[in-house]
């Protein structure tokens, strides 16, 4: 029989389920990440995403099913799969009385790493995450997307095979994102195999290769971006806004454009081939919207169209 | 490639104990200054103000304590309690902090090091910082000549064993401490100071009524101090008395690391 390694899986779910008492976190998923992916787990804040990503990188135990990380049982060789894998979690937690070099090294330490071997490759990772000149820096000094890079550049100090990162960029300002995004694209193209959890469906579109969409526990979906907009969405999506109290009335007027509609508290969603088309519809219907706007499908419509809620309901 | 990852991972499995004694020693090189201090200046104000101060009335007034000079008397508990009290700063704070302020422990955890190493890994920091600061105090003893130089070596061994005995218990308590920050003081108001007061530390405890020396009794601070004492002057402490103190201090020992290891295991798999 072919190990799951040999045939680049580096990571197999089975019925993969996670109880905490009468709560069921995660409820009987199945995937697989292949090596050299980048693997996206999207949903909403208590979709189950975390807790997978905590079953994968060991920290906590499966109730049932079957998971294979790097060929290995979480369960039982929780060290020795932690040996080769990298962990950016959801909340930074930095030693803060260290500087930006003792968090390295230190954590390094932990992987059985030398010092001397550890003195190179913390000039490596220091550059990568674009904090060389903050090495003597305490990190509790560093702004909040400085200490997620120096996270991320902890997470890389054991060359890890998977790197999981669990909410890369909850709470970071836009530029820091991308500086981000860039850093973890870099990553990407090195051949690192990325797990990402995140409820930001632009940073899932960025990243990921393939993903699953997440909510309650179950998988909703599973592909590339662009196969699960076109499964779950239109090319298009015409956004009108008639005021939250004329909303309702518009779409009854507005019922048999495009493809389907959506209709939201405060806006509506018409997805059709060709927004701009439905626009000038609205218009010759007599009805003037407040604001317009015509924008590609994302996979926030996708999980709307999933759920019937937005990710961030 | 594989070969060389299984045995960088086997020896980060067998080191791991070791590696997070590394990172937590560096984390107190920040604070050296204060633990020396801390771990000094109270105890040698005791020795100054009750050693010798309460002491020299003691000594006038009763011919000392116990059949010796009441500075001997005291000196074996001084650096029992002094031990004790560090063993106790090592066991909590960084417990505390580790897993519910910083968090710190959870990351160590995302590493092949395991809960268990971890425990091992504070109690490894306690040892060293319990030898370092009584070392220091028991030079100071030995000056004052509270302790006599030929005795002061296993008095010195067996009280910091039997403060990481009572560090063991405290760690395993810390560890399941989740926001609020008053266990720290809870411990120090109503464990070690009425032990400190009712463990035979400034007289002997027989001299107590009974319901109080039923304390004295559970305290690891008076086996500790009895044990010293009867390496220091008391010679004629009977053996299966020595047991008793050796066998309750293994106790405590025992229970403090179980419950320990299966806490830190447990709450981090949470």
């Amino acid at each position: 029989m072919t190990s799951p390694i040999d045939q680049n899986l580096m990571i197999i779910a089975r019925g993969l389920r996670k109880t905490y008492g009468d709560f069921v976190a995660v409820d009987g998923i199945d995937f697989e990440v292949k090596k050299g992916e980048a693997f996206g787990l999207l949903g909403p804040n208590g979709a189950g995403k975390s807790t997978t990503m905590k079953m994968i990188a060991t920290t906590s135990m499966r109730t049932s099913g079957d998971l294979s990380v790097l060929g290995l049982d979480p369960n039982k060789k929780g060290p020795e799969i932690r040996a080769s894998i990298g962990v950016v979690p959801q909340q930074d937690n930095l030693d803060r009385e260290l500087t930006v070099y003792e968090n390295l090294m230190t954590y390094g330490r932990y992987f059985g790493l030398s010092r001397k071997f550890l003195k190179s490759k913390i000039v490596e990772l220091l550059d990568f995450a674009q904090l060389s000149d903050k090495s003597k820096n305490k990190s509790e000094e560093l702004s909040g997307g400085m200490k997620r890079r120096l996270t991320i550049a902890r997470g890389l100090v054991n060359s890890p095979e998977i790197f999981l990162l669990d909410e890369p960029t909850t709470g970071l300002d836009p530029q820091a994102r991308h500086i981000l995004w860039d850093r973890l694209f870099r990553l990407k193209e090195q051949g690192v195999t990325l797990v990402i959890t995140t409820h930001y469906m632009d940073e899932a579109e960025q990243l990921c290769d393939r993903l699953i969409v997440m909510d309650k526990g179950k998988i909703m979906a599973e592909g590339s971006p662009a196969e699960l907009i076109k499964q779950y969405s239109s090319k298009e999506v015409l956004e009108v806004r008639f005021g939250s109290d004329k909303n309702a009335e518009a779409s009854q007027k507005i019922a048999h454009l495009g493809h389907r509609l959506e209709i939201l508290p405060d806006r509506i969603l018409v997805y059709s081939e060709n927004g701009e088309h439905e626009l000038q519809e609205i218009l010759r219907l007599g009805l003037e919207p407040l604001t317009s706007l015509v924008r590609r499908s994302s996979l926030e419509d996708v999980f709307l169209r999933l759920t019937g809620r937005t990710l961030v309901d | 490639m594989k070969a060389v990852s299984n045995f960088r991972a086997a020896r980060a499995r067998r080191m791991a104990w070791w590696y997070f004694t590394e990172y937590r020693l560096l984390a107190m090189s920040k604070w050296v200054i204060s633990i020396l201090l801390f771990g000094l200046v109270t105890p040698l104000l005791y020795v100054f103000a009750i050693g010798l101060g309460v002491g020299s009335l003691v000594d006038a007034n009763a011919s000392g304590v116990d059949g010796v000079d009441y500075l001997t008397f005291l000196g074996p508990a001084l650096l029992a309690a002094a031990a004790i009290q560090g063993a106790q700063d090592e066991t909590t704070f960084p417990v505390i902090q580790g897993f519910a302020w910083s968090k710190g422990f959870f990351a160590v955890n995302s590493t092949p090091t395991t809960g268990i190493d971890i425990a091992n890994g504070v109690m490894a920091v306690a040892a060293i910082r319990v030898f370092v600061t009584t070392g220091l105090y028991a030079a100071v003893l030995v000056v004052l000549g509270a302790i006599e130089l030929d005795r002061i070596l296993p008095i010195y061994l067996v009280v910091c064993l039997a403060a990481l005995c009572y560090g063991s218990v405290i760690m395993a308590a810390s560890s399941f401490v989740t926001e609020n920050g008053h266990f720290i003081e809870i411990i120090n108001r109503l464990v070690i100071f009425p032990m400190f007061m009712f463990s035979g530390t400034f007289f002997p405890l027989e001299n107590l009524p009974i319901y109080l020396q039923i304390f004295g009794w559970l305290s690891p601070l008076w086996h500790s101090s009895d044990l010293a004492r009867a390496l220091s002057y008391a010679g004629d402490t009977p053996g299966w008395l020595i047991a008793v103190h050796v066998g309750y201090l293994a106790i405590w020992a025992w229970f403090g690391l179980s419950l320990a290891y299966r806490q830190f295991t447990a709450r981090l798999a949470k």
